[in-house]
């Protein structure tokens, strides 16, 4: 057995009312893939960021290549070769590649000389088979370009111990296969590799050895031979949970949403939407599947009226407009859970109860003369709380201080409790836990029961092939195929989602 | 008016213009370094004010226009530590810092004028004119390009050197990389904080050279609010020249022009009284103007007025 590379030790790290790491333990080999493993808020970017001395540890000691290191900045980690690949890549947009790649080396006064760094770039994207042009500009490319743009940037310093944090997370499945591949080549060449993720299929591939945690500890260390997702999802909530979804059989109804020939302009005034038409009938979730940008966010504030349509036409309950309001769709039985929570779906700084009668306050009995009832407020609120499971200390407490699941169930408590017979569902589990996502899909699949008309727009593959009766895939705002769900395979749906057809 | 387009007057006036330029210049080229880095300094008229009367004061008690200029550039160094430290170490608030900075510049300027000097009293400039033995026998031309005095034409240099250093040193890739993702260049082991600091002092020393240019070079005397604005109207440059040198020189010598053609227009009695006052007003409604048709702000850095901690 080879003597470890990396070995953190009983790793403790405090902010302010939280403990984010309390006696972590993580060992790393020469070409080896350890995979850290948990939920949202587990701790595992704290973790990272200890070890790439974006934090200092308040307790715990690192060796590297056998000795003891005080990683106190990026530069020291960079210096031992421990590279990192962040969630949200750490790329310049209006820089070059060469440029990003150039960033950090060299004396503050002296030249720039990109010519050796773009030579260099190439002979090592030629090796590891990552295509990148040097000179292209980051804001011009695509996510899984920039991805190998930030693979580059570590491998162009040597890396030993490379850091992947959620790296699949923006990539379509034809390029997790691509990440995979070079990960191999890395680990071949004797480098180590920290895999973070919460995606178990791909956890199950690609380590080999696997530590999760929860709440800030290690709750389990194990292999993918001697685990299965479930156990592996069981170490990671603290209970059982049901990782398969049951789509019951049954008849949809009329259609409820009808989309036609819609096209729509995006932030930078070209279409971002182009001739989309689709329908959503009662009792059925569509799911839209695409990677990010591709047209989806559009699509959806357009059906909500908060982005102007260029052409075509809405139909709710058989009600057309092609000037749709927020108000005048919500009238028309829509309701909206928007992707970012935070920011379009919930006010931070307004209680649980304001944020559940967002949408009803000012109708009564919520309201009375221009007079908010606190009374008939609260017992609605009381009343959502329980229905939805939602975990708070009570009503009057500010929504920002709660979990990311919970805050996405008061959301959804809203919007599904009222009498809305089409849903408009955006990443309803993005940065959500297992246990709260599981929650929030029965919810789903009991308003599908109730003959609601949902159209469920995600970039997580698995939960839209787990909920949806017909699958619809986007790419650069235009419709790729429409694929009942018998007869979707992830590879066709990946290959549509790369705009191939 | 027709006294105006004559070859002699037109000339002297795009003449003069160049001249008046060159505050508006430094000053926005420091701005725009300053803000590549992702700062905002709103004081810029505040630190011109201090490196006028440094430079003023230190001339009139020396009688040497060199160690007037060297003192209004220190002080401008100064600010710009003061300024670093409040925003890059403390983390306030830039649009407001600014403010206070401006402020304590008009006060403190002033104080220190009834203090020291009292009434206005002339001061000899810098009068070296390096490339005045072209302009004698080049007519109209040699008189619009050559009959400047140095610190016009080390301005003008100034242009393709920042851009050079943005676009071409380290620091620069530096610069510009805080001013849009500090994130990333924090990953890469540059020095955030030191490189934002760096800018501001570059951006206050320039800052400080335009005022002391101003009063070495244009009023050769020192009064209360002698800038007039022309902070202000630096920072505007800046958004209009989309933070590029180049640009921003083009909009300094359009701020140049206009404020000599009113000079001269006044000079020839074509505008009087109450006039005078609303021509006055022309860098101001110019700047209104240009803001309006340049508000898309493309090429604004990102994270600018954003300050940077790593838990963010």
């Amino acid at each position: 057995m080879q003597p470890p590379m990396l070995e953190m030790r009983n790793i403790t790290k405090r902010f302010p009312g939280v403990v984010a790491n309390e006696g972590v333990d993580l060992t790393v080999l020469p070409g080896q893939v350890h995979t850290l493993l948990g939920e949202n808020g587990a701790g595992k970017s704290t973790l990272v960021k200890i070890l790439y001395g974006l934090y200092q540890p308040d307790e715990g000691n690192i060796s590297f290549d056998g000795s003891p290191i005080n990683i106190d900045s990026p530069a020291t980690a960079i210096g031992i070769g421990i590279g990192m690949i962040h969630q949200h890549f750490m790329l310049v947009d209006t820089l070059t590649v060469a440029e990003n790649v150039a960033l950090g080396l060299g004396k503050q006064l002296s030249l720039t000389n990109l010519k050796p760094i773009r030579q260099r770039i190439e002979e090592v994207s030629e090796e590891f088979g990552l295509r990148v042009n040097p000179d292209a500009y980051i804001w011009q490319m695509a996510v899984g370009e920039r991805q190998r743009a930030e693979i580059l940037k570590a491998l162009y310093r040597n890396v030993r111990l490379l850091v992947l944090d959620e790296p699949t997370a923006v990539l379509t499945p034809p390029e997790v296969t691509d990440l995979f591949v070079t990960l191999k080549q890395l680990t071949a060449d004797g480098r180590g590799l920290v895999f973070i993720s919460h995606k178990l299929n791909e956890v199950m591939e690609i380590s080999d050895e696997i530590t999760v945690l929860r709440d800030g500890k290690v709750s389990g260390h194990t292999r993918p031979a001697e685990c299965t997702r479930e156990s592996l999802a069981t170490l990671m909530v603290g209970r059982p949970v049901e990782l398969t979804r049951t789509l019951e059989a049954q008849t949809p109804g009329t259609p409820k949403l009808e989309v036609h020939s819609l096209a729509v302009r995006g932030d930078r005034g070209k279409l971002a939407v182009e001739d989309v038409s689709l329908q959503v009938h009662a009792g059925e979730i569509v799911g839209i599947v695409g990677v990010s940008g591709n047209g989806q966010r559009e699509l959806a504030e357009a059906i909500m009226g908060l982005r102007e349509i260029e052409s075509g036409e809405i139909a709710i309950n058989s009600q057309q407009t092609s000037t749709p309001t927020p108000k005048q769709v919500r009238q028309m039985g829509l309701a909206y859970v928007p992707e970012e929570r935070m920011k379009y779906g919930s006010i931070g700084d307004f209680t649980v109860a304001e944020n559940l009668v967002l949408t009803d306050y000012n109708r009564p009995p919520y309201v009375r003369r221009g007079v908010l009832s606190l009374s008939a407020i609260e017992q609605r609120s009381k009343q959502l709380v329980d229905d939805y499971s939602i975990r708070t200390p009570n009503t009057q407490t500010l929504t920002r201080k709660l979990s990311g699941g919970n805050i996405q169930k008061v959301v959804l408590a809203r919007e599904f409790s009222g009498d809305a017979e089409v849903l408009l569902v955006a990443q309803p589990t993005r940065g959500v836990d297992i246990g709260a996502a599981e929650y929030i899909h029965q919810q789903l699949l009991t308003q599908r029961k109730q003959g609601k008309a949902i159209l469920l727009i995600s970039e997580d593959l698995d939960e839209v092939m787990a909920l949806s009766d017909r699958l619809v895939v986007m790419y650069e705002g235009a419709i790729m195929g429409q694929i009942p769900k018998q007869e979707a395979t992830t590879e066709q749906i990946g290959l549509l989602m790369s705009g191939v057809s | 008016m027709s006294e105006f387009f004559t070859v002699a007057i037109l000339t002297a006036t795009l003449t003069s213009g160049i001249r008046q330029a060159v505050p508006y210049l430094l000053a926005a080229l420091g701005e725009a370094v300053s803000q590549r880095a992702g700062v905002l300094n709103l004081g810029v008229e505040g630190v011109m004010l201090i490196g006028a009367f440094s430079a003023y004061y230190a001339t009139l008690e020396t009688k040497s226009a060199a160690i007037g200029l060297l003192m209004g550039l220190l002080a401008g160094m100064f600010m710009g530590l003061i300024y670093a430290f409040i925003t890059v170490v403390m983390h306030a608030e830039q649009g407001i810092s600014g403010i206070g900075i401006y402020l304590f510049g008009l006060g403190f300027t002033d104080l220190l004028f009834q203090k020291q000097v009292g009434t206005p009293r002339p001061i000899q400039g810098l009068k070296t004119k390096p490339m005045n033995w072209l302009a004698e026998d080049t007519g109209r031309v040699g008189e619009l390009l050559f009959s400047h005095t140095i610190l016009t034409y080390v301005a003008f240099l100034l242009v393709p050197a920042v851009y050079w250093l943005v676009t071409r040193t380290t620091f620069g890739l530096n610069v510009r990389a805080v001013g849009e993702n500090p994130h990333a260049a924090d990953t890469l082991g540059v020095s955030v904080n030191g490189v934002r600091a760096a800018a501001i002092v570059f951006g206050n020393t320039m800052a400080g050279l335009a005022g002391a240019v101003l009063v070495l070079d244009i009023v050769q005397n020192f009064q209360q609010n002698l800038t007039a604005g022309r902070g202000f109207i630096a920072i505007a440059l800046v958004y209009f020249g989309a933070w590029r040198p180049l640009r921003v020189m083009a909009g300094a010598l359009l701020f140049g022009i206009v404020s000599s053609t009113v000079l001269t227009l006044q000079a020839l009695d074509v505008i009087s009284g109450s006039v005078t006052s609303i021509a006055n007003m022309a860098p101001a409604v110019l700047t209104v103007i240009v803001l309006v048709v340049v508000s898309r702000r493309i090429g604004q850095p990102a994270a600018l007025t954003k300050p940077f901690t790593r838990d963010a």
